[in-house]
């Protein structure tokens, strides 16, 4: 890890690291693509619907996920100052976003035909619109200022204050009374869930997975190379 | 094909699911082709300032 903090070195690591990590989620999609959209039984309860689970749950994870990088990142930045820490938090923020926009899309083109309703104002999807609110915020603020540390630093703050967002979307079905089922797949006494579909959810997770690795390496490249441009143009200017 | 209209059916579902695949894939492939963009720009930029950088080195030297 120490050793990626060199941007230098990080340069050099991630353009070898890329075409494993392209090759690894194409892999990953073709598998969990078979198995979600032909494999994989319809449901007793949800026929042919529940193969909206197989994005709409991966997506949902996803956006939690990058979440809590995105956070730790800022943390990482705010605290040890770690040089790559807040281009990794910008870089996420997108990311974390477009997961967002899915998870809370294919849950209403999910809701429609099994609850009734395109939305419904319940603790787990109003949580996670908030989640969305805070990745736009996030980036918004990241780019209202001239200087990027001043952006990085404010979106950053912003970052961490949001997280406590993402225990409350977890525990949401819980705590209150919602439309959406509660958890069927992290839960304490294991995956209520049978094989035969969490088969090919875990392999759309992991796509998904190596999918944000993946998009994460490019943008952290360019943040890299903008960074080395504007020391360039100061040269320029300077000289 | 009959069977291939039947599997688009999806039971009755199809409305819903495939433009839940669609915006998915939309969305995904967007960003993938925007971030390369982005970065690939980058690289052009950088390459012709630091070959604007080597001239003027050049030109003094």
């Amino acid at each position: 890890m120490i050793h990626l903090a060199n941007p230098t070195q990080f340069m050099r690591l991630s353009a070898r690291l890329l075409p494993w990590l392209r090759g690894a989620t194409l892999l990953l999609l073709a598998g969990g693509l078979y198995y979600a959209l032909f494999r994989s039984p319809q449901d007793y309860q949800q026929s042919e619907t529940v193969r909206i689970m197989y994005v709409h749950v991966p997506a949902a994870w996803m956006a939690l996920f990058c979440y809590s990088a995105m956070a730790g990142a800022a943390a990482g930045a705010l605290i040890w100052k770690h040089p790559l820490a807040d281009m990794a938090a910008k870089a996420t923020a997108p990311i974390g976003a477009a997961f967002t926009l899915i998870a809370l899309v294919t849950g209403s083109l999910w809701g429609k035909p099994m609850w009734g309703t395109w939305w419904v104002w319940d603790a787990r999807l109003t949580s996670v619109l908030i989640l969305f609110f805070l990745y736009l915020g996030y980036m918004a603020l990241n780019n209202a200022f001239d200087d990027p540390a001043r952006g990085a630093k404010a979106s950053g703050i912003l970052a961490i204050a949001g997280f406590v967002n993402v225990p409350i979307i977890k525990f949401s079905v819980d705590w209150w009374n919602t439309l959406h089922q509660p958890a069927s797949v992290v839960k304490l006494d294991g995956p209520a869930i049978d094989p035969s579909m969490l088969w090919p959810l875990l392999l759309m997770a992991l796509a998904f997975t190596t999918y944000y690795l993946w998009v994460l390496t490019l943008r952290l490249r360019a943040e890299v190379l903008a960074s080395r441009l504007r020391a360039a143009q100061r040269r320029q200017a300077l000289g | 094909m009959d069977q291939l209209t039947s599997y688009f059916a999806m039971g009755g579902y199809g409305g819903f699911i495939w433009p839940a695949y669609t915006l998915t894939a939309a969305v995904l492939i967007g960003l993938l082709v925007a971030s390369r963009r982005t970065l690939t720009a980058r690289e052009t930029e950088l390459d012709a300032i630091r070959g604007t950088e080597e001239n003027e080195t050049a030109d003094e030297a």
